[in-house]
């Protein structure tokens, strides 16, 4: 599977608070969730991103609460997938399980800029910029987890299991 | 080779002789808990695929302690759909109304985690509980979803760090301030995927409440379960809940291996803040120049324990709060609260000027309850001093243990009790 974007990039530490903040958690819909996402630390994100946007920030993204509205949130917003250094770790579950793609690759999340054209081939992890051309190798999944994204996500497996 | 603690509890619900660290396994879950937050998102998500059965309504609590007592509409139905879920499955740990205590206060003292399960839950700080010695650990509500209905979960086995704290304390100095200290020495990352085992002639000696400080902030570093070895405490404690479940005691090998271990001389801590807006950015309090302050909350998950408030007491006791001084007290369960009335303390709290509040999660996490204005300051007794947290964007957020709390309330401004 292939997805192309335009970057967007965010430092250090994201966590799931500044992604959504708490006062609208009483919503588990991603298109409500979406109105407010990263509104505490950039109030531009809902204005500029798009259905074409990739996500790239550094290590760490998705730190602090569990709640699972934050990958939802970002997938509602539109974005296709997200770079970063290194993913927290319930973050990485429930992105996993929310169907949102995420590569875990350091060189790209330093490299890539604002604004750079990139395309990205889910099955290999290869991160390719438009812009200037350069290749990056992500992190691979486990094969247990390469399940679950193939089904489409956890309840799917679950379902097949309990049918 | 042998195993940390963290590896024999996850290889004994995976019903394997040993684990490695790195390694996936399937494992029996022993609890799988949810918020008014997270549950209603794992309840739309069994509905909408259709699954209408749950593998055992016993190994199922649900805890509407997060926008309780509910603070509008959207919170109301939240907790509707969990009571009538709960209804529809007959499972018998739903807790509202005077029954409910925030999650992480609630459920060790009702006695449904002990010693060697394997607990996950719909909210970070589930770790919480490893404090007990066992193996807990926060996920999404998806996954919780999933073991709701499985019984059982995937974990990729962390790697353990061992921090071994020794020496005698100062006075003010708690397992808040450890933590927080090791936080700040390691960063908010620092443990990322990994078990932090704590251990050490100074971890004997901290009370249980304390040790549940120290494991609910585990989370802040990045990793997957803070945990410490049960001893006579934790079984006294185990106790005191009137279980009948049968703790299973887990210590380390001596020859288990860690990626790391850090010996802390906790002679050398002094009372900690961190400040805005990272768990990591701690300081010594008494290095902190003249920080003034809008509202002090003593609670949560964190700090809302017996201890905790009886530390708030201890410096509250025939003092007044500084008039421009929001204070706002919530007692981690409804028993606390008793307790606490009991022992004269809210009595204390009251003649000081502050707010009893209910026991709710309330402003932690900027829900309702004491959510702050711009630019306005806060001493917090709980976990996380993130932009926006406890309100507006541009509020702040000092972390601090119920001692620094208490006489910052007093005095107007963050400092220790010898200030006072």
């Amino acid at each position: 599977m292939h997805i192309r974007g335009k970057v967007m990039k965010y430092g250090d530490n994201i966590d799931t608070d500044v992604i959504i903040p708490a006062r609208y958690l009483t919503s588990s819909d991603p298109l409500e969730l979406a109105k407010h996402c990263m509104e505490d630390l950039d109030p531009t994100f809902t204005q500029r991103v798009t259905q074409e946007t990739v996500l790239v920030a550094g290590k760490n993204f998705g730190c602090g609460s569990s709640r699972e509205h934050a990958p939802l949130a970002i997938k509602g917003a539109g974005v296709q997938a997200v770079i970063a250094t290194s993913f927290a770790r319930i973050f990485y579950r429930n992105a996993i399980n929310v169907g949102l793609p995420i590569l875990e690759c350091e060189e790209a999340s330093q490299a890539l800029e604002e604004g750079e054209e990139v395309e990205i081939d889910l099955n290999q992890g290869v991160i390719r910029s438009l812009t200037t051309g350069r290749l990056f190798q992500a992190q691979a999944f486990p094969p247990f987890l390469q399940e679950v994204i193939r089904e489409g996500g956890l309840m799917n497996l679950v379902k097949k299991r309990v049918s | 080779m042998g195993m940390t603690i963290t590896e024999k509890i996850i290889a004994h619900h995976a019903q394997k002789e040993r684990v490695v660290p790195g390694e996936l396994v399937q494992v029996r879950v022993d609890l799988a808990l949810a918020n008014d937050i997270t549950a209603p998102l794992a309840i739309k998500e069994l509905k909408k695929h259709g699954i209408h059965r749950v593998f055992d309504p016993h190994k199922i609590a649900l805890i509407a302690d997060h926008n309780t007592p509910c603070k509008d509409i959207p919170s109301a139905e939240n907790v509707k759909l969990m009571r009538e879920f709960a209804r529809e499955h007959g499972i018998p740990y739903f807790f509202e109304g005077g029954q409910v205590g925030i999650e992480h206060v609630l459920v060790p003292e009702l006695g449904l985690v002990v010693p060697g399960d394997l607990v996950i839950g719909a909210d970070s700080h589930t770790c919480t509980y490893g404090a007990l010695g066992a193996f807990a650990t926060g996920m999404g509500s998806t996954d919780i979803a999933a073991s709701w209905v499985l019984g059982e979960t995937w974990l990729k086995v962390p790697e353990s760090i061992r921090f071994v704290y020794e020496g005698e304390r100062q006075p003010f100095v708690t397992g808040k301030d450890f933590i927080l200290y090791t936080i700040g020495q390691i960063g908010v990352e620092g443990a990322r995927y990994c078990a932090m085992e704590f251990t050490g002639g100074a971890i004997t000696a901290l009370s249980m409440d304390e040790r549940f400080t120290m494991a609910n902030m585990a989370i802040e570093a990045g990793a997957k379960n803070g945990i410490m070895e049960p001893d006579e405490k934790t079984l006294q404690y185990v106790k005191s809940t009137g279980t009948t479940r049968q703790p299973l005691l887990y210590a380390s090998d001596r020859d288990a291996s860690y990626r790391e271990v850090m010996t802390i001389d906790v002679s050398k801590i002094e009372p900690q803040v961190a400040l805005p807006h990272l768990p990591e950015n701690v300081r010594p309090v008494d290095s902190l120049s003249r920080i003034e302050i809008d509202q002090v909350v003593i609670g949560s998950c964190t700090n809302g324990r017996m201890e905790d408030l009886r530390m708030a007491a201890q410096v509250l006791r025939g003092r007044k709060v500084y008039p421009r001084v929001r204070v706002l007290i919530f007692p981690g369960t409804p028993k606390t609260l008793l307790e606490a009335e009991r022992e004269g303390l809210v009595r204390i709290f009251l003649e000081a000027g502050s707010v009893i509040a209910p026991p709710s999660c309330g402003p932690c996490l900027g829900g309702h309850l004491g959510v702050l204005a711009e630019g306005e300051r806060c001493v917090s007794t709980t976990n996380r001093n993130f932009v926006g947290r406890m309100g507006h964007v541009k509020s702040e957020v000092y972390l601090a243990n119920p001692y620094v709390a208490a006489s910052s309330a007093v005095l107007g401004y963050i400092a220790s009790p010898r200030k006072l």
